[in-house]
């Protein structure tokens, strides 16, 4: 016989370690964490795992800000060797290519500095001041963000499960949740390959894989996988740092702490599906080709160095690429958290917070409950400027 | 020697130590757990020097031998060569 569960987090990347952590740390009762291979399987293991304040909502804007209080303190509130979050905060550039887009930045910064971050708005002279070895060629100007920067996406995971499990939270790995069990208009459990887990709550942090577990019970949620493909190369000594990106172009790219550079490039159609069985993770020619073309136009200085790993993962997009968050009410004790689209590891922290301190009746720490569910049926959809890919 | 000292991955500054606590004390028990954890295998090498001593590791755990360790199969990844950004530009691709 199986245990039964107060909370079943299906899901351990990272949005089910955050609520999974944040409901152990609020007493919320005995929690268990399912994942079908193992914490960070999913997209944040494929993540390039940037962090940046520089969105164009108040919302993001806000929401981001707690997350990047949270990176700051992780180690001391984990209790996780600080290298081993791998916070670094070497900043975010954002190039523009033409006066409409840097407009758009302008007007993203005025959001950000009543929210207090302290973007800074640059000419092409003085991005050039700074980091000389980047080639400009088209650039209209800037903006840097210096606590934007990175963590380290494994570890960062990592260290909340591990928090968890210190204060109670048990992991099952190699578990896949093959049905919500339901009963009337509640759930009371997961199907498992072992036999029924019972448990009061269920909280669905699945990935792109939450679609198809919820449609099972009759809830539609348009969240898609989309597939994105990026590279890392050899190491270098250490020269660039921050994360430079430019949404008109739709490129990342950045130097790792042990000198490789990663990167990425949004694909002009990108494949996409709703059903796991679908899925197809092959990295293809055409990506590198987009991307040594787009970078080799920024950052010449790469033209000889080698590429050693290229991969793809999956965006877990919606429909207004913000996460779905909240109560399912379609089932009395069902919630999900999933869709960061593209960016759900940096929100997570602050947006996984604030999914237990709903589920505990807490108040917020800042009001995601239009992110929920119903939304798309409502038509409130929430939109977001600033976006890559 | 001190497992304390011994390094298993140069790429990603990776003890004895820091391996033995993944499966011993943390319970990821599998190579694909225990590189993830400990990003040991993840460096630009690409866990060449690495992954056997891993898995010797790993076997001894699972009592058999390295090469019957639980792993998730291996996605290829290209380049299969490491090729360079001027080389990448001139791929063809026609997939
Ligand atoms: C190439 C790429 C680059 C990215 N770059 C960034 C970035 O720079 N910054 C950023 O913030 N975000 C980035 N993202 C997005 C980010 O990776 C995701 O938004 C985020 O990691 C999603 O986390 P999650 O925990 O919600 O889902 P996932 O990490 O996908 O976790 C879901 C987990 O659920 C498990 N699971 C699935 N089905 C079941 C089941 N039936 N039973 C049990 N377990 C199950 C899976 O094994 C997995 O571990 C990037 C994504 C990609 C692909
Ligand atoms: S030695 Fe471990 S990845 Fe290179």
């Amino acid at each position: 016989m199986n245990k039964t569960y107060d909370y079943i987090v299906v899901g351990a990347g990272i949005s089910g370690a955050v609520v999974a952590y944040e409901l152990a740390k609020r007493k919320a009762g005995s929690i268990l964490i399912l994942d079908k291979d193992f914490p960070t399987a999913g997209a944040t293991g494929s993540c390039a795992a940037g962090i940046r304040a520089q969105f164009g909502t108040e919302f993001n804007v806000s929401l981001m800000k707690i997350s990047l209080e949270k990176f700051e303190n992780l180690h001391e509130e984990l209790d996780y060797p600080k290298e081993l979050i791998g916070l670094h905060q070497g900043g975010y550039l954002v190039l523009a290519y033409s006066e409409e887009e840097m407009e758009n930045l302008r007007r993203n910064v005025r959001v950000q500095h009543k929210i207090g971050i302290n973007t800074e708005i640059l000419t092409p002279e003085e991005v050039h001041y700074r980091w000389p070895m980047l080639r400009l060629d088209g650039v209209v100007g800037a903006t840097y963000h210096a606590r934007d920067g990175h963590a380290d996406p494994f570890y960062t995971t990592f260290a909340y499960i591990e928090a968890a499990k210190r204060l109670g939270a048990e992991l099952r790995k190699y578990t896949p949740v093959l049905k919500l069990l339901t009963e009337g208009e509640k759930v009371v459990g997961v199907e498992t390959p072992d036999g029924p887990i019972y448990g009061g709550n269920i909280v669905v942090a699945a990935g792109t894989w939450s679609t198809k577990l919820l449609k099972d019970i009759g809830v539609d949620i348009p969240l898609w996988a989309e597939k994105h493909e990026i590279l890392i190369t050899e190491p270098l000594a250490r020269f660039l740092d921050p994360m430079v990106i430019s949404f008109s172009k739709d490129f990342y790219a950045q130097q790792r702490p042990h000198g490789g550079f990663i990167m990425g490039v949004s694909p002009d159609d990108p494949e996409h599906w709703f059903d796991p069985k679908d899925y197809n993770i092959q990295s293809s020619w055409h990506f590198l080709k987009k991307m040594a073309s787009t970078i080799l136009e920024v950052m010449p200085f790469l033209k000889d160095v080698h590429i050693v790993r290229q991969w793809a993962g999956f965006y877990d997009m919606t429909t207004d690429h913000h996460h779905i968050v909240g109560p399912i009410d379609a089932y009395d004790g069902l919630w999900i958290l999933a869709g960061g689209s593209g960016h759900g590891f940096m929100f997570g922290p602050s947006v996984g917070m604030i999914l237990a301190q709903w589920i505990v009746g807490e108040e917020l720490a800042y009001d995601i409950t239009k992110l929920n569910w119903k939304r798309f049926d409502e038509g409130k959809l929430v939109i977001e400027p600033a976006v890559v890919g | 020697m001190d497992p304390e000292k011994v390094i298993v991955c140069r790429c990603e500054d990776v003890t004895l130590a820091d391996i033995r606590k993944a499966i011993y004390e943390l319970g990821y028990t599998t190579y694909d757990e225990v590189k993830r954890y400990t990003r040991a295998g993840m460096g630009p090498c690409g866990g060449k020097t690495c992954r056997p001593i891993i898995l010797r590791e790993l076997a001894r755990y699972w009592n058999t031998t390295p090469d019957k360790v639980p792993m998730r199969p291996t996605m290829i990844r290209p380049p299969m060569k490491n090729i360079t950004f001027a080389t990448a530009v001139e791929v063809e691709d026609n997939e």
